[in-house]
């Protein structure tokens, strides 16, 4: 892992149905957005899911934020910056399979 | 408590979404729907040839009145065959619900027969859609639909609806009537009072107005501040109509094709205050170099089009109308005689249309001429191309949505059902076509719904027997290399048409004559007019794509230094 480099994580509440997870990660892959981890749980009750998205985009990222919270189905958005850690032990996991 | 299925509970929430008339073409995966459609009292059906033509006319219904337009198709091919019209409707923000059968749910997923993956091909072209897995979503998700599809920044919505859902009988309590839309809301009020003191202390100040004025009904106000403030006002292709031709402070369409006067008057202003619009690489020419001079006021009501492409020194973001009603008030009514004055010696030095341009058989001349026949009242559609530029150029548009266009999306074969649907929902007016005998062979075939219907629809082709803006730009930047722009068979449109049924007039042999374009354009019913026009008339000035609007070729004084 780049430790130079320093995330951005962009945490949603989102409507918990089959279609999200495509229209979220279509709008990173067409417009060309850097999308590099990404983490979607389910809340209690099934209506919703809460998702965490990593990425590297300071240069745009007002620009992503908007282009996310067009999406009919994100109910909530919120960032944080220097957040590398949030997956740090995921990422532990996966290194050691 | 009524019991009825899916598809019936469908069609009748359309019904109380007060819809009229929908376009479309039955087949295996929809026809629950097309049997409930059938009962339906109050809407009436348009069979179209293709589904891209029944995409297209509810597009012309909902560009020409502004409320949404409803089409529906098959699965499968049905599904692929709308969706250009769909993704179109998608890029020039217009409210189109497109319903398309889906297989039964239990095929989904199997390669089944006519089954592709809707929900997952229209995500990147619609505003949102829906997949729906049972009869219970159906109210609240149609409802949804419509309330999507207009609030804010318009666009199109898809519902897929799966071939079992439409035959799943359930009971139904009373349906809610349409819910009234959420009121667009306005911007800051500090926002509004730098956004004052900047226009107040600008000298040499250009309304940018795109499609946004004539969505969010703004173009009467707007004309207060052509009027009264002093503000000249330049459109995109979407804005056209927001300020009439006929006021000397317009200016018209900037970028690619603009008058040479109005992109140089762009160059020189101090103040952008663009309203509705994208700020579309059309229109811009390279960014870096658009409005060099310029601070930048930028409304909308979508966020995300603000400091896009270009930082704004102020952003109003909101309903445009809203907006621009608060933002009125504030501002000192001016006459800018010298920033007029030199706009006025631009125009005069640069003309865009000279006399000799103007006589009928000529392209500017024949769409003026078609202009004043049929007058202000028409509704002007376009196809894509040479003949699109030129009617943007010089057709004097004086209202709203009076010209409907393929914008964003530059589809050929927009022109033909576009005007279809026009007719479809303004039974009183005229609706004239111009298109190319390039775009007309994409959806040729609604000739066919335009007769059915007896629409009041006149074509014109304006016929090169060529791909014209294609052929222009090799000639102009592919070394005048020609290739696979031109035609080898010269089509004769008149007997196709009358092979639909259609009456039709041919200039091919004899030149155009007044009197029969104007008798071609006042009989009653559907009509083909074919006029040849010149390879080698082009469509000038150009800014060549990706050059800033400073660079211009071709067009009366290209000689002349500014």
């Amino acid at each position: 892992m780049d430790n130079a480099r320093e995330g951005i994580l962009i945490e949603l509440t989102v409507s918990n149905h089959p279609g999200v997870m495509s229209h979220i990660c279509g709008l990173f892959s067409r417009r060309a957005y850097n999308l590099e981890k990404i983490l979607c749980f389910p809340r209690p009750g099934g209506q919703e899911s809460k998702m965490w998205l990593l990425v590297e985009e300071e240069d745009r990222l007002d620009q992503v934020l908007k282009q996310i919270d067009k999406l009919e189905d994100v109910q909530t958005i919120d960032y944080r910056r220097n957040s590398r850690g949030f997956f740090l032990q995921l990422e532990e996991m996966v290194e050691r399979l | 408590m009524t019991t009825m299925n899916g598809a019936e509970l469908l069609i009748r929430m359309l019904e109380v979404q007060g819809i009229t008339i929908i376009t479309g073409i039955p087949g295996g995966a929809n026809l629950p729907l097309y049997d409930a459609l059938r009962a339906s009292t109050t809407i009436r059906h348009v069979l179209a040839r293709h589904e891209q033509g029944a995409g297209f006319a509810a597009q012309g219904m909902a560009r020409s009145t502004g409320s949404p337009g409803v089409c529906i198709a098959t699965s499968g091919p049905g599904a692929t065959n709308i969706l250009t019209a769909i993704a179109d409707a998608y890029l020039d923000s217009v409210p189109v619900i497109c319903i398309t059968g889906q297989v039964p749910k239990s095929l989904i997923g199997t390669d089944a027969f006519q089954e592709v993956d809707t929900y997952g091909m229209s995500i990147p072209i619609t505003k949102h859609n829906f997949l729906i897995r049972s009869a219970d979503e159906i109210p609240a998700t149609i409802a949804r639909a419509f309330d999507i599809a207009l609030s804010g920044r318009p666009g199109p919505v898809l519902v897929d609806v799966p071939k079992d859902v439409q035959q799943q009988v359930i009971e139904v309590e009373a349906l809610e009537t349409a819910p009234p839309r959420k009121s667009n809301a306005c911007c800051g009020k500090e926002e509004i009072v730098r956004a004052a003191a900047m226009i107040n202390d600008a000298s040499k100040p250009i309304l940018y107005l795109g499609g946004g004025v004539i969505n969010s009904g703004a173009a009467d106000v707007v004309r207060s501040y052509v009027d009264i403030c002093g503000l000249p006002a330049t459109m995109t292709l979407m804005g056209l109509g927001a300020v009439p031709s006929s006021n000397p402070r317009a200016l018209g369409m900037l970028g690619m094709h603009a008058a040479r006067s109005t992109n140089m008057a762009l160059e020189e202003c101090d103040l952008l205050i663009a309203a509705g619009v994208r700020f579309d690489d059309r229109a811009t020419g390279k960014i870096s170099e658009f409005c060099p001079n310029a601070d930048v006021i930028h409304i909308d009501i979508d966020p995300s089009e603000v400091h896009k492409l270009r930082r704004a020194n102020v952003a109003l973001i909101g309903d445009l109308k809203v907006c621009l009603e608060e933002l009125l008030p504030l501002l000192q009514p001016r006459t800018r005689s010298d920033w007029h004055g030199r706009i006025a010696e631009l125009k005069e030095r640069f003309p865009l249309a000279v006399a000799e341009s103007l006589i009928p058989q000529k392209p500017y001349g024949l769409i003026r001429k078609v202009a004043e026949v049929v007058g202000d009242e028409a509704i002007i559609t376009t196809d894509v191309g040479k003949h699109q530029m030129w009617t943007a150029q010089v057709y004097p548009f004086s209202r709203p949505r009076q010209f409907l266009t393929s914008g964003g999306l530059g589809t050929m074969g927009f022109g033909l059902p576009a005007a279809i649907g026009a007719a479809l929902a303004n039974p009183d007016r005229l609706v004239v076509c111009f298109s190319g005998d390039g775009s007309l062979q994409m959806n040729i075939q609604e000739l066919a719904t335009a007769v059915e219907n007896r629409l009041d629809i006149k074509i014109i082709i304006f016929n090169n027997n060529s791909l014209g803006l294609v052929h222009q730009q090799q000639n102009l930047f592919y070394d005048g290399q020609v290739f696979a722009s031109e035609y080898a068979i010269d089509i004769d449109f008149a007997a196709i048409a009358r092979g639909f049924g259609m009456q039709a007039v041919d200039f091919r042999f004899s030149p155009l004559a007044s009197n029969l374009l104007k008798d071609a354009l006042l009989a009653p019913g559907p009509c083909l007019i074919n006029v040849p026009i010149d390879k080698s008339e082009e469509v000038y000035p150009m800014v060549p794509p990706g050059a800033a609007n400073s660079t211009m070729i071709g067009g009366f004084a290209a000689d002349i230094k500014n």
